[in-house]
């Protein structure tokens, strides 16, 4: 902004204070996750002493050995990947579905179906409830109960209305049904190729709620071999319970198995957070797109 | 709603009267058939994961036993809301609820504004993009690594602030281990999280404003500060209202999946809220009328905060939610 502008020595200084501090934030928001990726790559012994790091102190790969002999953390890894890929495929289905009739003139009811959704997302039954309805289906310990209940937000659902409503005229659609189109051709020959973009950020928005979630998971699901990644690194970074760790001999000190199993969990965050940390900066575009459509107004 | 298209010689003949109305009605549902059968996924969802569990409410004034089911469970009134309202943790737990979402909001909503106008000011595109990116990383990270990441640093073995504490002279302490940290660390590692994503709204608000503006503003010898004052945050304002009144309507409802991660026996008196009591009372006590009563209290208290907030903005701001 104003870049061709002359700036008076205040000014000069005022920008340069304020890059000064941004640069600062900027560091303070990155450096705890920085410092979890070297520690991983430390040696544990080292890092016990020295937590402060500033690069990997005595770079091994231990840890990352460790974590590979662990055939929960994996079995995780894919139960999550399961349901994020589920959740997410119902998640895009169930709200084109609801967002593109609410997104045209003609819809008769238009109003009322809006209300009977916007409700939802000032008030709710409450946890137990919901927990009610889904034992009554037979939900529990299922990964229906994971991906079911989600399947909708009302949020996403009137950002994409909004988005059909501004990119896919009327006038477009009338031409369409002039050439003997109908509604359901319409929604997947014309509706969808035009709106990858939003969908995209769909995509997004879901997948990454679903990589995340541990509660759901936490409340409906008993059997640990369907438990998602989530829910084991709850047990290993906030409990500190390590349930067969595979890889840690008995015989070795106490304070040197602390500190491997220290070790371990630096590993185990890279592992689990890595593939968003690595896809989102490719995808900040649609990221950032999406939350316009969202300010356009709901 | 849109007028619908009447052919010319029937426009004024259209009857006021229900038996037109009526027909009138069926000529619509018939001609959107299509769009209904489109919508009924949509409408069955909300029925059944969101409508019926506010039908299962009324357990909040029963005494629901599995074996009865929901509508045959005799009644008991207010029995189960007396009793939270005369417990002894009730204050307590609501001063928390309270506490945290406010001290939350407070620091919350202004945060991801001044980083938004931070980020505007910076002259180069570069690094500016570069500094957007990076301050939003966090938001990717799940509750459970986010609170794992924060034990690093507050562990009391071998944690990175006990670390510069000794360094500096001091000893290690146990910082979750002490009630008044709690509501500090909670609230500010949800800044650090969430800072960069909240403001990319802000952002995509202010590269909306016309440079003109600025450009005019400049003419006139504004200096940064009053172009900021005067253009950039008048321009961004809806945006803020819309934001703090919703955030005002999550306010009983303090991020508690975060919360029952970070609580613990010490920490208790100044970590436990009233949606991760109703967690414990509801399903690991299986109370669930009395639960159920719980989060019927909360979610209508947040209802009501809800429509005052926005009442208020609407009238002040002339910018609200519906």
């Amino acid at each position: 902004m104003l870049l061709n502008i002359k700036r008076t020595p205040g000014e000069k200084l005022a920008d340069a204070i304020l890059l000064v501090l941004a640069i600062l934030i900027t560091i303070v928001i990155l450096y705890p996750l920085l410092f979890v990726l070297f520690a991983s790559f430390s040696d544990p012994r080292q890092l016990w002493d020295k937590p402060l790091l500033l690069y990997p102190a005595g770079f091994n790969l231990d840890s990352y050995a460790k974590l590979f002999e662990n055939s929960e953390i994996w079995r995780g890894y894919g139960n999550t990947l399961l349901y994020a890929l589920t959740g997410t495929a119902i998640n895009i289905g169930m709200t084109v579905l609801g967002a593109y009739p609410l997104s045209r003139k003609r819809f008769y009811g238009k109003r009322l179906f809006t209300m009977l959704f916007a409700f939802t997302m000032f008030f709710g039954g409450g946890l137990i409830p919901l927990y009610l309805v889904n034992k009554q289906l037979g939900l529990l310990n299922t990964m229906w109960a994971l991906v079911l209940p989600g399947a909708i937000s009302a949020y996403n659902m009137i950002i994409m209305r909004t988005y059909f409503q501004t990119r896919i005229p009327d006038e477009l659609e009338e031409s369409a049904y002039v050439d003997g189109c109908n509604d359901f051709q319409m929604l997947y020959r014309i509706v969808l190729p035009l709106s990858m973009p939003i969908i995209a950020v769909m995509i997004l928005f879901y997948g990454v709620g679903h990589w995340n979630s541990y509660f759901d998971a936490m409340i409906y699901l008993t059997d640990r071999e369907k438990f998602p990644l989530q829910l084991i690194l709850r047990e290993i970074l906030v409990q500190n319970d390590f349930k067969e760790m595979a890889g840690i001999s008995v015989g070795a000190e106490y304070a040197d198995q602390m500190m491997v199993k220290e070790g371990l969990k630096y590993a185990i965050v890279v592992i689990s957070a890595l593939p968003l940390l690595l896809l989102y900066p490719m995808l900040s575009r649609f990221f950032e797109k999406g939350i316009m459509v969202g300010a356009i107004k709901g | 709603m849109s007028v619908p298209l009447k052919p010319l010689n029937s426009a004024s003949a259209e009857p006021a009267t229900s038996p037109g109305r009526w027909t009138y009605a069926k000529k619509q549902l018939k001609r959107n058939l299509g769009l209904y059968i489109i919508i009924t996924p949509a409408v069955l969802y909300f029925l059944i994961w969101h409508y019926w569990p506010m039908y299962g409410v009324q357990i909040a004034f029963k005494d629901f036993m599995p074996g009865l089911g929901i509508w045959n469970s005799p009644w008991v009134g207010f029995d189960h809301f007396e009793r939270l309202f005369n417990a002894y943790y009730f204050w307590t737990i609501l001063k928390n609820t309270l506490g945290i979402s406010l001290y939350g909001l407070l620091v919350g909503i202004p945060a991801p504004i001044l980083l938004a106008l931070l980020f505007n000011e910076l002259r180069s595109r570069k690094f500016r993009s570069f500094a957007q990116t990076i301050s939003y990383a966090p938001h990717f990270i799940s509750v459970v690594v986010a609170v794992g990441i924060l034990f690093f640093f507050i562990s009391p073995t071998n944690g990175v602030f006990n670390s510069i504490l000794v360094a500096l002279g001091g000893q290690p302490k146990d910082f979750l281990a002490e009630p008044s940290n709690f509501w500090h660390l909670y609230v500010w590692s949800g800044v650090w999280q969430g800072i960069g994503w909240s403001s990319l709204i802000y952002s995509a608000a202010i590269s909306g404003i016309s440079p003109d503006l600025y450009e005019a503003a400049y003419m006139d010898g504004a200096s940064k500060l009053r172009r900021i004052w005067h253009i950039t945050l008048p321009g961004i304002i809806p945006t803020i209202v819309i934001l703090s009144i919703l955030s005002a309507g999550g306010i009983m409802s303090v991020g508690f999946e975060k919360i029952l991660l970070m609580q613990n026996a010490m920490n208790l008196e100044t970590s436990e809220v009233i949606s991760t009591y109703m967690y414990k009372s509801g399903l690991l006590n299986t109370q669930y009328s009395f639960s159920a009563a719980v989060g019927l209290f909360n979610n209508i208290i947040n209802f009501i905060i809800l429509i005052i907030v926005n009442a208020v903005a609407r009238r002040v701001g002339e910018t609200s939610l519906w």
